[in-house]
């Protein structure tokens, strides 16, 4: 059976490119980069090359770049830091639907004594700038917002808010792991401080990740050891990992077209036809301010797990934000941030496309999933067929009219 | 992913008796859905008073699917007298087993079959006095002490996997632990529900697997289950354990204990040498 994976928000398959430039380093060029002798020095270089592709997409400086083994060290590296730095203040700013990474994290420090702001979305998912703002205090020391949602891919304006931040001496940090490749980011023209991503979300491998640090940034760093990274990383350098993520930085800053124009088409796609043939279903999230890659639909009156599990028959990959899947025995936290109802938060279902799928499986999930809901449905105490479908169509001739 | 059983997969892919009996006898409806699974079950007697029919309508995830369709076929053919003295532990096991994060859908399952038992009887479902424990969930103090008690559940984070008490804000995690420290200090021994020898030979499995393998091994010892006879617990001791003066007291004081203490206060623990 054919896979047709649409959980790239979950992670991404190696691109064959990056593959066939990691493994030399795996084979042949096993030198330590720091070493003397010129077989480590040629790694050495190999590791600057890479350091200058990964730069390039996000538009900084090469010596911004800091390897890290994933976007949860680069998240707590960056936040630690920030606190490290500025030992006077107790206060952080983030929001209520930040991965795991950063809320975990902030929940964690509000146990050490730090005080922690979580701000709430609107049942768009949106972020009130104005509250933000009213966050801030002069003990704030530092700022945490995701650029991307994981789960509804919905944006938040980290720029904007960055700059109000900047203004009050309070640094600002983004986790920006599913934005890297998926939209444009220019490091020069924006205030944030830091920003982690992620290689295994752009088609590098699991396992490394990255923490761009502007320069004249205080940094204190997370891993203390050897010289790595100027100091601000510890570690032996994961070099075929870093070689592999430079490539995948290269190729993503060349397919950023195909995502924004192809793939949202796909998703587009994907999306409409699902709510045209599937009663009250629909997207969770402002589909505006949006990943072109991503969409969250909720399937009222039944349950994810039974939803990703009668994909799975059919080899379709995908995710959910019900209690079931989760491992909690509550659905997802963006989606009760935003207040989705609980008949539909419950049956949600995340499609996450790369610039891998096609529009043949795009067209193979729009004709197996309604036969899925309705099979599940059926055996919903809560779902009435007659009654029910009635009310959509009733619904659906007025808007019409 | 869930490690599901085969029979599990089967019974969610192919649910058995899905739907409503038409003019039931019983008919019954558990769980919310705020609380993520509901069950509709309804059943019908035969001329002999036995369950001729069995059906149900169930919101949630493969497991409770799953659960719900074990549930009508085990109960077709039984009294109703015999139906309540099916367990959740018994759905469980029809299934072969669950993970422990899904336990309470066996839980639900066997609260829809009793409470449309009542609703044929005439009986109140609820007792009088029962109070609410986990508001997020609304998980009654009597709900949380039967399963306690059925289950021989110790800890907080169990009777969470079992009833989902405690699975919210988490709030009621004090109530919940006072309410097991009560039960567990209960005077006179806790009844608990005659077992199959297939569920004798499971608990000692699992009892040696949790409790007592990972202590042995501590010590770089080790223990294997040979065979079960009656009440009699056939072992073998591996590593430290077999070269051990003191293995027979550590198999006296803590293996039969462990194993007396949590599965059935009748065993007998030898050692045999193989």
């Amino acid at each position: 059976m054919k896979t047709i994976y649409l959980d790239n928000n979950a992670t991404t398959q190696v691109a064959m490119e990056v593959l066939e430039t990691m493994l030399p380093y795996f084979r042949d060029f096993y030198g330590n980069p720091s070493s003397m002798h010129s077989f480590g020095g040629q790694v050495g270089r190999k590791i600057r090359e890479a350091r200058e592709q990964t730069a390039a997409l996000i538009g900084a400086e090469p010596d911004e770049i800091v390897f890290t083994s994933c976007g949860t060290e680069s998240d707590n590296a960056a936040i630690r830091s920030a606190l490290v730095t500025l030992p006077d203040k107790r206060h952080i700013v983030t929001s209520r639907v930040e991965h795991p990474a950063v809320k975990a994290l902030g929940t964690d420090l509000t146990r050490q004594g730090y005080r922690v702001t979580e701000l709430p979305v609107d049942k768009e998912g949106r972020l009130d700038l104005d509250q933000y703002e009213k966050s801030l205090t002069p003990d704030t020391a530092v700022v945490s917002l995701m650029w991307a949602n994981n789960e509804t891919g919905i944006l938040f304006p980290v720029e904007k808010a960055a700059e109000i931040a900047n203004e009050r001496g309070i640094l600002f940090h983004t986790d920006a792991v599913q934005a890297v490749g998926k939209i444009p980011i220019s490091m020069k023209a924006n205030a944030i401080d830091m920003l982690s991503l992620s290689g295994h979300k752009l088609h590098a491998p699991k396992g490394i990740g990255v923490l761009y640090v502007r320069r004249g940034t205080k940094y204190a760093p997370f891993l203390i050891g050897g010289h790595q990274e100027k100091g601000r990383r510890g570690g032996t350098e994961n070099t075929s990992s870093i070689v592999g993520l430079g490539k995948a930085c290269e190729l993503a800053a060349q397919n950023m077209e195909m995502e924004n124009t192809i793939v949202k088409k796909l998703r587009d796609k994907l999306e409409r036809k699902l709510l045209d043939r599937i009663p009250k279903s629909r997207v969770n999230g402002d589909r505006f301010s949006r990943l072109p890659n991503t969409t969250n639909i909720s399937f009222e009156f039944v349950e994810g797990e039974g939803i990703l599990l009668l994909m799975d028959q059919y080899g379709i990959c995908a995710s959910s934000g019900s209690a079931c899947t989760s491992g909690s025995l509550q659905p997802s936290h963006v989606l009760r941030a935003m207040g989705v109802p609980f008949t539909m938060a419950h049956g949600s279902i995340r499609f996450s496309l790369s610039i891998h799928n096609t529009e043949a499986e795009i067209d193979f999930v729009i004709e197996k999933l309604p036969s899925i809901i309705e099979r599940l449905r059926s055996m919903s105490p809560y779902w009435h067929s007659d009654r029910q479908a009635c009310t959509v169509e009733q619904k659906e001739t007025v808007s019409h009219g | 992913m869930w490690e599901y059983t085969d029979k599990l997969k089967d019974h969610f892919l192919n649910p058995r008796n899905v739907g409503e009996v038409e003019n039931p006898d019983g008919v019954a409806e558990v769980g919310s859905i705020a609380c993520g699974d509901a069950l509709k079950f309804s059943f019908k007697l035969d001329e002999n008073r036995r369950i001729k029919e069995a059906r149900f309508k169930t919101f949630g995830c493969a497991s409770a699917i799953a659960t719900s369709s074990a549930l009508t076929e085990m109960v077709k053919g039984m009294t109703l007298d015999e139906a309540l003295k099916v367990s959740n532990q018994d759905i469980a096991s029809f299934l072969g087993g669950l993970p422990q994060e899904k336990m309470h859908c066996s839980v639900m399952g066997k609260e829809a079959l009793e409470a449309a038992i009542a609703n044929y009887r005439g009986m109140p479902v609820k007792e009088p006095g029962e109070q609410i424990i986990c508001e997020c969930f609304g998980v009654t103090d009597r709900e949380i002490e039967r399963a306690v008690r059925e289950n021989n559940l110790k800890t907080v984070e169990e009777v969470t996997n079992y009833t989902k008490a405690g699975g919210g804000c988490g709030n009621c995690h004090e109530a919940i632990q006072r309410i097991i420290e009560r039960l567990l200090s209960e005077t006179g021994p806790v009844t608990r529900p005659k077992l199959s020898n297939i569920q004798k030979i499971r608990m000692i499995e699992e009892t040696i697997e949790r409790e007592i393998r990972p202590s042995l091994k501590h010590d770089g010892g080790d223990i294997e289950l040979i065979d079960v006879i009656g009440n009699r617990v056939l072992v073998a001791t591996r590593g430290a354990c077999a070269a051990c003066k003191a293995s027979d007291i550590t198999l006296k004081h803590f293996v039969e204990a462990k194993l007396r203490d949590l599965v059935l206060p009748d065993l007998a623990v030898e050692e045999v040498t193989s």
